[in-house]
């Protein structure tokens, strides 16, 4: 049963290859949006939280079309990327990391958020008597003590990423080799007759994936909050 | 020489608190809740006063007529805390040397010096959380100490150790006070540990100092 085809092989390594891009991407801006949210006050911080979860309530497909409206080859910013940068998204792979990096975000910036929420402010009060400036300080109390929601944060938006359909086939397609995720492969061959056994194995894949993303993320959580213990 | 006199007003209590000390140990002695803390905070840059001036050793921290107000990190003076607020990520050199290692300095006095002083020799590698409170009130003394400090403010450091740690540690308090030349505002409600290490002790009560003493 578990002889890959190599579009199987190939569909696969992209939601990998993909998902592990638009996570990685988006990790910076992130844990700024995270930190504007948990620590600052200005105006406009609701607008600022309902666009972050924008993509967690609206109907994927309705993201994955303002990309391709906003983002694609004729869009505002897509026109401006491709002649400036040339950057293009539409259609290609780096749309699916971005559509992923834009449906994991909201679960990214919640898990951060928290995390940042609950470190003690008074031991960044203390690495500041001690000479440290903001910068500093951030580095070296806040990131490291908010480190194990940050690695929720990250396997739960790769996760995310990962399973994500809609916004992907609606702004990129479903291309093989160059769009076709793990997702659209198995939505691809529900739609052939005799597509039930490819469509299985890679069900069976993309559970392991799943499975595996949050087990590793356990250990993670577990050894870092071993590692430092509780608050002293 | 601290020279302190701000104006200001934390919630609905006022706080105004008048003071200059040349003693090694000053202490601002009073009851709970009579400001103590706040003067430590605002001295440390924690919280900005209304107006008033605040110097140590001719360095002005704070001077709100002209204008000055340097940021915590720039202002020299290390605190210890109540709770010892040690970094919990952290192992007990590298939580000493925190306030030393982006400096890049030397710190003075030593790190074998400080280590020698506050007898933490044994307790270099270990994590905060497997320290006693004892333990954890000298490796924040020692972090402070190693940070170059133009002053050590210390806010009840004893207060939530028991009876028989506090004895502990009061004799490294008075090593500290004899060995290093750098000025001490040593906050506390007890009378014992302001009879055994201060000088000059300002009487903090309702927000006010209330009295002055030399001894």
């Amino acid at each position: 049963m578990f002889d890959f085809t190599p579009e199987e092989i190939a569909a696969i390594r992209l939601s990998l290859w993909v998902a592990s891009i638009g996570v990685a991407a988006s990790l910076p801006l992130g844990l700024l949006a995270a930190y504007a949210l948990a620590r600052w006050r200005f105006s406009g911080k609701i607008l600022l939280d309902a666009l972050v979860h924008l993509p967690l309530v609206l109907p994927p497909v309705v993201t994955g079309y303002l990309l391709l409206v906003v983002m694609g080859r004729r869009g505002v910013v897509g026109s401006f990327l491709e002649q400036y940068f040339g950057i293009v998204f539409s259609f290609r792979w780096t749309g699916a990391a971005l559509a992923a990096a834009v449906m994991g975000f909201p679960l990214l910036v919640r898990a951060i958020r928290l995390s940042f929420e609950a470190t003690d402010r008074r031991l960044e009060d203390a690495a500041r008597t001690l000479g440290a400036n903001r910068m500093i300080v951030f580095f070296t109390v806040t990131l490291p003590l908010a480190l194990p929601g940050i690695l929720a944060g990250v396997v739960l938006s790769f996760a995310k990423a990962l399973g994500e359909f809609g916004a992907t086939i609606t702004f990129v397609s479903n291309i093989p080799g160059e769009s076709r995720t793990l997702p659209a492969a198995i939505y691809t061959y529900t739609q052939v007759p005799g597509g039930d056994e490819g469509a299985m194995r890679l069900v069976v894949v993309a559970i392991v994936l799943s499975v595996l993303a949050l087990v590793v993320s356990e250990i993670l959580a577990r050894r870092v909050s071993r590692r430092f213990g509780a608050l002293g | 020489m601290i020279e302190v006199d701000i104006e200001t007003t934390l919630g609905e209590f006022p706080l105004n608190a008048k003071f200059q000390s040349k003693s090694a140990v000053t202490a601002l002695f009073g009851p709970s809740g009579a400001g103590k803390s706040s003067i430590i905070n605002a001295i440390a840059g924690l919280i900005k006063p209304a107006r008033g001036r605040i110097a140590i050793a001719g360095k002005t921290l704070y001077d709100s007529e002209r204008g000055i107000d340097l940021p915590t990190h720039k202002r020299g003076v290390r605190a210890v805390f109540q709770e010892s607020r040690l970094f919990p990520h952290l192992n007990v050199r590298q939580n000493l040397l925190y306030g030393n290692w982006f400096t890049g300095r030397k710190p003075s006095p030593s790190l074998h010096e400080v280590v020698k002083l506050l007898g933490l020799e044994h307790l270099l590698a270990r994590r905060p959380r497997t320290l006693s409170g004892g333990e954890r009130q000298r490796v924040a003394i020692g972090r402070a100490l190693l940070a170059n400090p133009l002053a050590l403010l210390l806010d009840e450091p004893l207060a939530s150790l028991d009876d028989a740690r506090k004895q502990e540690i009061l004799p490294y308090l008075e090593k500290l006070v004899a060995e290093t030349k750098i000025p001490v505002l040593y906050v506390s409600h007890t009378k014992e540990e302001i009879d055994r290490l201060a000088k000059t002790v300002v009487r903090i009560d309702a927000g006010r100092v209330i009295g002055i003493e030399q001894r």
